[in-house]
């Protein structure tokens, strides 16, 4: 008896001590992703990224708002739409109101949609959220959200970035669409066709095809395919395994083609691509900055990164932005609120690492900034920063002003709080 | 057209003899103890682990040997301890028993190799171009593959039919209590069966390893087509699971080149396709998009119309 009383008082005591709570301070961002299944090591990349992004905050600038930390939970999704929406929700009972997530389309979309509706239904306890690389261009028109900012250029952009390129280019006569079946892969495959027979009529479409996202392992029947259609370029919007597995397959059946891609400089492609052996100059990607563009800042980061993440470059350099912005975000409204957040956000400009103007689009909350189109080739001249300790990095071969990527958008935000 | 045939045939052949090395493995496991190993496929990820890891200290030929062996001994003690415990308590828990095991299995990898994929590179000695059809070249680490799975199957068939110890495991196959009132230790038998089969799940993991990327969720992934080679091939029939696997092997690497759909088939013969509504979707989508679906579909048709498979001598 004495000793159950005893012991009950013990743990009494310790449940009932005033615990000093230090997450109460600080600010939860919920980054919710795929870290496990074929697209985990894509999770991996980015909450390396995020985490570099978060540190630099809290460590060099003491944090937001007079020493609040920002703090990053993750929540792995196994890349499915429904357990996205209920690590939402677990994140939301957590404390989070910062929601993050980049891969996939159609988990952002369920995102935007989950938040929208939340948000619909509980005022004075909103959820923003922040959107680093899902780019199908749906998500900010049709289903656009006031609660949904994207940072990435969405594909119709890129699109048009490869498409411009593609039109001086005249030694392309063959293209072969190739992505995954899922809602940005199929927007990247209409646009396509749309953009090149607007820009060059003359240029066949000689295959287009989608397989199913992240379950390939084996891509050699697609490059069998590539190759008897005749094919001398391939426009693809393949990403994580998806697209260093396809050019691992193209390299083991020796298929020598010019690669158009948005992902190219994702984990292992560019491994595969130098393993697949192809001329310098061969593969293209588009994208919104690296550090062989050469500012002061930009490398700086990227020699950092590299040094505390065991070489790993800056894959997307969006989330350090994005993370930027919304410390500035932070404290310039003052405060964590996720409602005066997006209004901060909504009209902001911001330089970006490369020295490039960039703003939000108020009407979209789409992200505008240069866009870069480069090519994988041996280092030397202006190409210091290699690929995964390949010998070869990115050079670049066409700059887009941000001005030339202000595509219209259909974007009627219903849900904009009255300010 | 022709190049595009002959390489599907060529990889779809590979394909369908990694799926009988796998599946070879679980349909003896089934057929001689009756116990349908879902663990199987983790097998074949713990090999290719296992192969990773010994290639990373002594070489891939070292790998090659010992990682099966690893795994087989593995299977038999799991067998020895684990299996034969719940035995007593009947199929359903022998069942739920290797499931569990296979989740097990999963989070131990995931332990000790972490979640992402692992670097496992084809060895240098066979990182070279075999041959070339026509333009495309083809990796002589297939070629290997393609033979080590022919190399293997014809070790199971001289062992199974020219051997004393294959007459036994046969007759174990249909009458179990006899062979044990004839005095041989059935229970010893069912050891090596099991281990044997998980060994040889092992060796294709240790091949496909480089091949098909070595990460957490391959055992997931190949899984399901497993169940649907033994089930199609006959539970109890070497050869059967050799044809089935084959089979299923060409239809899934044919199907991804064939760019029809039923829509242009019913077009030929002048039917007319209807334009909008739920049946337009099933009308105009190639076959190479539901590819993956097509073994799943010769799943349901054989257990409709021909529950014992191929060539199987039990029901399923």
């Amino acid at each position: 008896m004495r000793q159950a009383v005893a012991i009950g008082s013990m743990v009494w005591a310790l449940f009932a001590w005033p615990m000093p709570s230090a997450s109460a301070q600080n600010i939860k961002i919920a980054y919710i992703d795929s870290f496990s299944g074929m697209m985990a090591d894509v999770g991996d990349v980015a909450t390396r990224q995020l985490r570099f992004a978060i540190e630099r905050i809290n460590n060099q600038k003491g944090g937001v708002l007079n020493g609040r930390k920002l703090e990053l939970v993750l929540y792995d999704n196994k890349f499915s739409a429904q357990e996205t929406v209920l690590a939402a929700q677990k994140a939301i009972d957590a404390g989070a109101r910062i929601i993050t997530q980049g891969n996939g389309s159609s988990i952002a979309a369920a995102i935007s949609d989950f938040v929208t509706k939340y948000n619909e239904r509980h005022p004075g306890r909103e959820v923003i959220y922040l959107n680093f690389a899902a780019i199908d261009p749906i998500l900010t028109n049709e289903k656009c959200s006031y609660w949904h900012f994207r940072w990435d250029a969405h594909s119709d952009i890129k699109l048009q970035a490869l498409t411009n390129y593609i039109k001086s280019n005249q030694d392309i006569k063959n293209v072969y669409l190739i992505n995954q079946d899922y809602s940005m892969g199929q927007a990247v495959r209409k646009t396509a066709r749309d953009m090149l027979s607007d820009k060059r009529s003359d240029i066949k479409i000689v295959g287009d095809e989608l397989h199913p996202i992240g379950r390939i392992s084996d891509f050699a029947p697609y490059i069998a395919k590539i190759k008897a259609s005749g094919a001398d370029s391939v426009i693809t919007a393949n990403w994580g395994s998806d697209l260093a597995l396809l050019i691992k397959a193209a390299g083991e059946a020796s298929l020598h083609v010019n690669w158009f891609t948005f992902y190219a400089g994702g984990n292992g492609s560019p491994t595969a691509i130098k393993q697949a052996n192809p001329e310098p100059g061969r593969v293209f990607y588009v994208v919104d900055g690296y550090a062989n563009l050469g500012g002061k800042e930009a490398v700086l980061l990227e020699e950092e990164f590299r040094r505390t993440n065991g070489g790993k470059s800056i894959i997307y350099p969006q989330v350090i932005e994005m993370v930027e912005m919304l410390a500035i975000a932070i404290n310039s409204s003052k405060t964590d609120d996720p409602k005066q957040l997006a209004n901060a956000l909504s009209k902001m400009k911001y330089t970006t690492i490369y020295g490039d103007e960039a703003f939000f689009r108020a009407a979209d909350h789409q992200f505008f900034q240069d866009m870069y189109v480069a090519s994988f080739v041996p280092l030397g001249g202006e190409v210091k920063f290699d690929e995964e300790s390949s010998g070869w990095g990115w050079k670049t071969i066409a700059k887009i002003p941000a001005s030339d990527t202000l595509l219209p958008t259909t974007c009627k935000m219903q849900n904009h709080p009255g300010q | 057209m022709l190049q595009l045939a002959i390489l599907s045939t060529l990889n779809g052949i590979l394909y369908g003899m990694l799926l009988f090395l796998l599946a070879s493995g679980l349909t003896l496991i089934f057929s001689v103890m009756g116990v349908l190993n879902f663990a199987h496929a983790s097998f074949y990820m713990l090999g290719a682990y296992l192969g990773f890891q010994i290639s990373q200290l002594a070489g891939f030929w070292v790998a090659l040997v010992a990682a099966p062996l690893l795994v087989g001994g593995l299977g038999a003690a799991i067998e020895r301890w684990g299996l034969r415990a719940v035995h007593k308590r009947g199929h359903g828990a022998e069942l739920l028993f290797t499931f569990g095991l296979a989740i097990v299995i999963e989070e131990l990898v995931q332990m000790v190799w972490g979640k992402l994929p692992v670097d496992y590179r084809v060895p240098a000695a066979l990182n070279f171009h075999a041959f070339e059809v026509l333009g495309i070249t083809y990796p002589a680490f297939r070629v290997f593959m393609l033979l080590m799975a022919l190399g293997i199957f014809l070790l199971l068939f001289f062992v199974l039919t020219r051997s004393r110890l294959g007459l036994i495991i046969r007759a174990a196959l249909t009458h179990p209590e006899m062979v044990s009132m004839l005095g041989h230790d059935v229970p010893k038998v069912f050891m090596l069966v099991f281990g044997a089969g998980c060994g040889l799940a092992g060796l294709a993991g240790v091949v496909a390893g480089p091949l098909l990327v070595t990460q957490p969720s391959m055992a997931n992934t190949l899984g399901p087509i497993l169940f649907v080679v033994v089930v199609f091939g006959g539970l109890g029939s070497v050869p059967g699971a050799f044809i089935a696997s084959l089979t299923i092997g060409l239809v899934q690497t044919f199907a991804v080149s064939i760019d029809y759909s039923l829509g242009d088939a019913l077009a030929g013969i002048g039917v007319g396709r209807p334009t909008d509504g739920v049946l337009r979707d099933i009308y105009s989508v190639p076959v190479a998009q539901v590819g993956p679906l097509i073994p799943y579909l010769i799943l349901v048709l054989v257990l409709i119309f021909r529950p014992t498979g191929l060539m199987g001598a039990r029901e399923t």
